[in-house]
């Protein structure tokens, strides 16, 4: 038969069991993003561009029926460039590599930029052939980022290119 | 490699304190620092049955996964918003006392030797608890799962394992599917039952594990966390909305930690603490550590394969076979990899009776640094000195407190490997070789280092186990003392004591008849 004591230290020891648990589970709270603050994700996942050459009908006549591909295209996809300015303040600057041993897959970039609520005017520039000089798709426009708000930089050849969400 | 041993030496007498101080109000049995594997066992059963209601009542629909479990609480009070809370505290509860549980074993030097495929299947059960429990927070779908959706791919996405982001999976609020929660749904269920295969793999070369806590310590441990779920109920944030960033949030520091550590450093840093704690842990029992004591030996000629070494390893070093001389018997044989050298074999051995008359005594199965012959010479020595009005044998537990300085004209202290290496026939041999009483020192109960010495110990004297002891041996000139090394007092006071009751005793006629080998004619 446990006697008294021990009893009343088991329901304590129970009880700080249970309350440690209990704090740490909620507490201390904790906001990863500052409430005046807004967060602009820049992330593309986009295939470089290639040079491609068409093939001349000697060289066609010359493969098997079943490979007469019109267009001969390297493996490889170019790497591409990448601008961000913001209120004509260089904000980032890189340059996406292909994925890939042959450098045949996306080229893709994730990065988050926090910045305080407010006006900006935002410009991004891309180049996914870098044979070719400048940029191929540029997006500029002044937007107004609320506070807590998420604004997704993006680029889908689908929707015009370079766009802004 | 110092600073590892102090580490280790400052952490185990912490613990050692503790474990000490819950002894006054938990007896032994009931001390959850003792049992620390087995109430994370026990607390992972609470999990996954309250979240086989939790699955049942889910619904995967983008919309719906977050009113499904988040109106728990307010439409089920007292059902399912009593099981949410219980699945949540009942995780944080696992998470807590896996870490401790690792943290004893390596502060008590338990991962090299004999124990080094309980500690490496132990490590990978790690990084499944997380990932068990960092995705079940995702299912709720609240702004807790947003911030940690975002925060693990992003973290994620530091290691060069994926050809795309996989944050980006989680840009808008149009990037999720129905099809996300149905595949996280799987993966919250199939972790868990890796982590409980990997479990089985962890405990599966010890003998009679500890599945559970005592139903006490169950019970308890389950109405604190049920007042806890009716005092503090498990609550969802507000909805995700991947158009805004979650504001302050109530985070769960058990599981979740690691999404905050990320922000206050960096992915490279997070990893490679991550990493290299995981391979610091596997590393451990390749270090330097006291070399392996000498493994059992079995001695064919007189095994007579009855078993109970088996019966009683906490290992499960030994296997029986076929005795190849004697057709139809079984002979033990030991495997000296999982060995552990406790003896706990030589003393369940029904041939470890001092009573036999060769002169060397020869048993089944025995400790070649402390025979059992060793054993019955060292007290047939020490009973021969012995002077005095009460003469007593001391059988210490060198695990234990450290009984040598309690030697005296009157008292021989000798000591054992583990006090469950001692056939209690010697009980009786020390008395009715001259002792009035015999003092055994064992671990506090759940204490023993090899994990069953003292248990197998006092269901032997009690006669509920074999080899017991004859029930003609006086009780009352018989007391086992669990200690601690830090009981050294305790045990001083525990042999004056049990002195004054020997003395006091009115009369002798429970004396056990003397019994001299050498010149008895008994065989």
């Amino acid at each position: 038969m446990l006697k008294p004591v021990a009893i009343v230290g088991q329901v304590i020891l129970y009880g700080a069991f249970a309350a440690f648990i209990g704090y740490f589970a909620t507490s201390p709270k904790y906001r990863q993003v500052a409430d005046d603050i807004a967060l602009i994700k820049l992330s593309i996942s986009h295939l470089g561009d290639r040079e491609c050459r068409k093939r001349t009908p000697e060289e066609l006549a010359k493969l098997p029926p079943n490979m007469r591909a019109p267009m001969d295209c390297p493996r490889e996809r170019s790497d591409i460039r990448l601008e961000v300015d913001l209120d004509g303040q260089a904000a980032f600057r890189t340059t996406m590599h292909p994925t890939g041993l042959y450098k045949d897959g996306v080229s893709t970039v994730y990065k988050r930029f926090e910045l305080k609520a407010g006006t900006y005017q935002l410009a991004v520039r891309m180049n996914d052939n870098l044979i070719k000089p400048g940029f191929n798709f540029v997006k500029e426009a002044q937007i107004k980022l609320a506070p807590g708000q998420v604004m997704v930089i993006d680029f889908n050849p689908d929707r015009g290119g370079l766009f802004f969400k | 490699m110092r600073l590892h041993a102090a580490l280790r030496t400052g952490v185990k007498r912490v613990f050692l304190g503790c474990e000490e101080v819950l002894d006054a109000f938990f007896r032994g049995e009931d001390n959850p620092l003792r049992h620390l594997g087995a109430m994370g066992l026990y607390l992972l059963w609470i999990v996954v049955g309250s979240g086989l209601y939790l699955y049942a009542v889910l619904d995967t629909g983008i919309d719906a996964v977050y009113r499904s479990i988040g109106d728990l609480a307010l439409q089920q009070r007292y059902f399912g918003g009593i099981l949410r809370s219980l699945h949540r505290y009942a995780s944080d509860g696992f998470m807590l006392v896996m870490l401790l549980h690792l943290l004893r074993e390596w502060c008590y030097g338990r991962y090299f030797g004999f124990r080094l495929y309980s500690w490496v299947t132990g490590v990978p059960l790690l990084w499944l608890a997380y990932i068990a429990g960092i995705g079940g927070y995702w299912i709720v779908w609240d702004q807790l799962a947003q911030l940690s959706a975002i925060a693990t791919t992003e973290l994620l996405d530091w290691l060069p394992i994926f050809s795309e982001p996989s944050a980006r999976n989680f840009l808008t609020p149009d990037s999720l599917s129905d099809r996300f929660f149905t595949m996280l749904v799987f993966i919250h269920l199939g972790v868990p039952l890796l982590l409980i295969l990997g479990l089985w793999a962890h405990v599966h070369r010890i003998g009679h594990v500890d599945y559970l806590p005592s139903r006490r310590v169950m019970l308890a441990t389950l109405a604190a966390l049920i007042a806890l779920s009716l005092f503090a109920p498990a609550l969802s944030n507000p909805p995700a909305n991947l158009a805004t960033t979650p504001g302050e949030l109530g985070m769960d520091w058990f599981i979740l930690f690691v999404h905050p550590l990320t922000d206050l450093t960096s992915p490279a840093i997070v990893w490679a603490l991550l990493f290299g704690l995981t391979a610091l842990l596997f590393a451990l029992p390749v270090l330097p550590h006291p070399r392996p004591q000498p493994a059992a030996v079995v001695d064919a000629a007189n095994c007579t394969g009855c078993d109970r070494c088996l019966a009683d390893c906490p290992y499960a070093a030994i296997a029986m076979q076929a005795h190849p001389q004697r057709p139809g018997l079984k002979l033990a044989v030991v495997d000296p990899d999982l060995c552990a050298s406790c003896g706990i074999c030589a003393g369940s051995c029904p041939s470890s009776t001092p009573f036999r008359r060769q002169e060397m005594l020869v048993t089944g199965i025995d400790m070649p640094q402390q025979p059992v012959n060793a054993l019955r010479e060292q007290l047939e020595q020490a009973l021969a000195r012995l002077a005095g009005r009460t003469r007593i044998v001391v059988f210490s537990c060198a695990r234990g407190a450290d009984a040598a300085l309690l030697g005296a004209t009157d008292t021989a202290v000798i000591p054992l490997l583990c006090a469950g290496m001692l056939p209690p026939a010697f009980v009786e041999y020390a008395l009715r070789g001259g002792a009035d009483g015999v003092l055994l020192t064992s671990c506090r109960s759940g204490g023993c280092d090899f994990r069953l010495g003292e248990r197998w110990t006092g269901d032997r004297l009690q006669g509920r186990r074999e080899p017991h002891l004859r029930r003609t041996v006086p009780a009352s000139r018989v007391l086992l003392v669990a200690t601690t090394v830090h009981d050294r007092s305790a045990l001083a006071d525990s042999l004056a004591s049990f002195r004054s009751r020997l003395e006091s005793k009115a009369d002798a006629s429970d004396r056990l008849p003397p019994y001299h080998r050498k010149a008895s004619r008994h065989a």
